[in-house]
């Protein structure tokens, strides 16, 4: 449409000519802090929990499986293809369905459900973040659709915030086409600024942190 | 002056409404506090640093727009997905409708937008019989009253729940239900049903990464990320001067964002995008289109002393900050921006001579400056936008009771004598005050002319028994020792 005449409108406001070369931008600011795991697995869980989350700690796979069967409690859930799922044994607990491949099942399944189970490519723990990559492992409606969303996460994919993140992934859309933060359960302030959960994402948001996996 | 502050209908309706004036206040303090406590320097090391970085890293990339723009769209192109510049609402709009008319689609999804408000989009579709479904909460309350937002990040703001309430059973025909709770669920699941059947998503975006070709959507409920990611078609709707050098800057300007806005360290939700879905993910959408849209921005790239007026992340602190804001709410600026931005950006878009009250509507406390998360320094553009509304008022020869008036004022003040004489006057003819000691009307021959307009609204203390330069006079010599 308008390409060539706003490049051209922009350029003569900044007094610039086409492919004129520019001063280096700003350094990035990237604050890196030192911090053993264990206090980030803890800093994660606090600042989870302010945020209404339940932080669960795992002490290997098999307790994993277990939490998520109890937070489940019967109910049904669509769980990802993460291998982090597949080897806890979580994707073959009795009422998860797993393995969708096509988007439209897969939606169909996210709708009725009652919790979406995932791993996460990360986690923060400066916010209690949830850090999702959007792959063949790991589907965009799952920790969306349903009205709960349970992550299971290895202790040693905790790192401690954004500057963290963004020093290891410089660029993520190198990775994925969508890299979602998700910092606790959906909510709303919207009507008088009284606190609402669950609007349109999950109201629910479980963490089974997995302690001996790395 | 009196044409400039002269107060409309809508001030005095929004002033003398007691309950919308404790929900502005309440909300807006609310929000205050929220900020305050989220900008600390235990809980943000570094805030000021951060500011001057993320104005920093502004100034630069909108002094080389043209190369980051061209950067975003070699990126968004490499991932598949299509780079659309607009140069105005008319613009956007055909581009929706054709992509609709090819595609077969006709409902959208819309997750909140600021920029699509500005070129009244909704209205641009709905008239060519696409459903535009706002998603937001708010927006979506907002869209079924038919009203525009009333501030930036809290667009439902002014309303109760008693008013949703109202408005859900007179357009959604549901029972009358006044639990925000349970309205939210009934949004929910209307809005559910929308989300699933939509054929496009529409969404701003809150910043776009020249380096790798991305939007970034910043939301609490989860309407942004389905607006994005369940139908088959993404449109990201953008202003050219939301661009961003890298990924890498987010690590500033998403702490700053959300502590400002609404005191959280990150929002729920921070989506980043980058183009359609890509071989082996299993959903996401199929098309993706980044809109840039001008719209005016380029006049105000083009003045290089108001530049900076482009560098705002739409956080709302200054609104919330804002004494003015906080008594005429939001319905009563002229444009969907409103508080100290929208009083310096709208004449910038609009021309001055629209509403030229709007400059002047501000008392300069510099509380917008002071919380602004990039470091616009409001203050200083409401200033040169009331020397240039001035300007052209003189140079249409509008300006001629005010500039004689000034010009009187300054010849007095530059003769002592006749200065005071002046205040003798005035001293003897004005009325004593009320038994509170505020003088609340003048006599009738003080009412006239822009006099008149100009104390109409105003209070003023009485005269005091003696002038300072009588008590000056009549002051004991100081003590020698001092």
């Amino acid at each position: 449409m308008s390409r060539d005449y706003m490049l051209q409108k922009v350029r003569t406001a900044l007094g610039r000519a086409p492919g004129e070369a520019i001063p280096p931008p700003p350094e990035p600011l990237l604050r890196l802090v030192e911090r053993d795991s264990k206090d980030r697995v803890e800093l994660f869980q606090r600042n989870l929990e302010a945020l209404n989350g339940h932080v669960y700690r795992a002490a290997d796979r098999d307790a994993a499986r277990e939490r998520v069967a109890e937070i489940m409690n019967g109910a049904s859930a669509v769980a990802s293809n993460s291998p982090v799922l597949r080897n806890c044994g979580i994707a073959s607990l009795p009422g998860v369905e797993t393995g969708f491949g096509d988007r439209d099942a897969l939606r169909a399944a996210c709708a009725r459900t009652a919790f979406g189970i995932t791993s996460a490519e990360c986690a923060l723990a400066e916010t209690g973040t949830l850090v999702m990559f959007s792959n063949a492992a790991e589907a965009r409606l799952i920790s969306l659709l349903p009205p709960a969303h349970i992550a299971v996460i290895p202790a040693s994919l905790i790192l401690n915030g954004l500057d963290d993140l963004f020093s290891r992934f410089p660029r993520p859309a190198d990775q994925t086409s969508a890299m979602v933060f998700i910092t606790g359960p959906s909510r709303t302030a919207d009507i008088e600024q009284i606190l609402v959960r669950g609007v349109h994402g999950p109201g629910e948001l479980h963490a089974v942190i997995i302690e001996d996996v790395t | 002056m009196s044409e400039l502050i002269s107060i409309t209908e809508g001030f005095k309706e929004t002033i003398g409404n007691k309950n919308l004036q404790l929900a502005i206040y309440k909300a807006t303090g609310r929000l205050i506090d929220k900020r305050k406590h989220a900008v600390t320097e235990d809980v943000l090391p570094g805030y000021q640093d951060l500011r001057q970085h993320a104005h920093n890293l502004k100034r630069h990339t909108l002094d080389h727009l043209d190369y980051y723009l061209e950067q975003v769209e070699k990126n968004v192109e490499a991932h598949g997905g299509k780079v659309v510049f607009c140069k105005d609402g008319a613009e956007v709009s055909d581009f929706i409708l054709n992509l609709a008319k090819e595609r077969a689609a006709r409902l959208i999804v819309k997750s909140k937008s600021m920029t699509t408000e500005e070129i009244h989009l909704n209205e641009r579709l709905e008239h060519h019989q696409l459903e535009a479904v706002e998603t937001d909460l708010g927006e979506y309350i907002l869209q079924l009253a038919h009203q525009r937002p009333y501030h930036i990040v809290a667009p439902a703001l002014h309303m109760t729940r008693y008013d949703v309430a109202e408005i859900f059973t007179k357009n959604l025909g549901v029972e009358n239900e006044t639990v925000p709770e349970k309205q939210t669920q009934i949004a929910r699941a209307v809005l559910r049903e929308k989300f699933l059947e939509a054929d496009i998503g529409i969404t701003g975006a809150n910043f776009v990464v020249a380096d790798s070709g991305a939007v970034v959507v910043v939301e609490n409920e989860g309407n942004g990320r389905l607006s994005s990611s369940a139908p088959k078609i993404h449109i990201a709707i953008a202003g050219i001067e939301k661009l961003i050098p890298r990924a890498q800057d987010l690590a500033v300007f998403l702490p700053l964002l959300g502590r400002s806005a609404t005191g959280q360290p990150l929002t729920v939700y921070t989506s980043f995008l980058s183009g359609p879905r890509r071989e082996g993910e299993i959903d996401g959408p199929e098309e993706f289109y980044l809109i840039l849209l001008d719209n005016g921005r380029t006049g105000l790239l083009a003045d290089k002393d108001k530049r900076e007026s482009l560098f705002c992340i739409r956080c709302g602190a200054c609104l919330n900050h804002c004494p003015v804001y906080r008594k005429i709410g939001g319905h009563n600026y002229p444009w969907v921006y409103s508080g100290p931005i929208g009083a310096i950006i709208t004449p910038q878009f609009h021309g001055v001579t629209q509403d030229p009250w709007l400059p002047f509507a501000s008392s300069l406390c510099g509380a917008c400056a002071e919380v602004c998360p990039v470091k616009i320094d409001i203050p200083r553009l409401l200033l040169e936008l009331r020397s240039e509304v001035i300007q052209a008022k003189t140079s249409a020869g509008k300006n001629r009771t005010e500039l004689t008036a000034f010009r009187v004022f300054a010849w007095v003040m530059r003769h002592p004598r006749l200065f005071e004489a002046f205040g003798l006057l005035g001293s003897i003819m004005a009325p004593s005050g009320e038994a509170d000691g505020w003088v609340r009307t003048l006599p009738f021959w003080m009412r006239v002319g822009p006099l008149k307009k100009w104390v109409a609204e105003r209070d003023l203390p009485p005269p005091a028994p003696e002038s300072l330069r009588k008590l000056w006079r009549k002051r004991k010599p100081a003590s020698k020792d001092k």
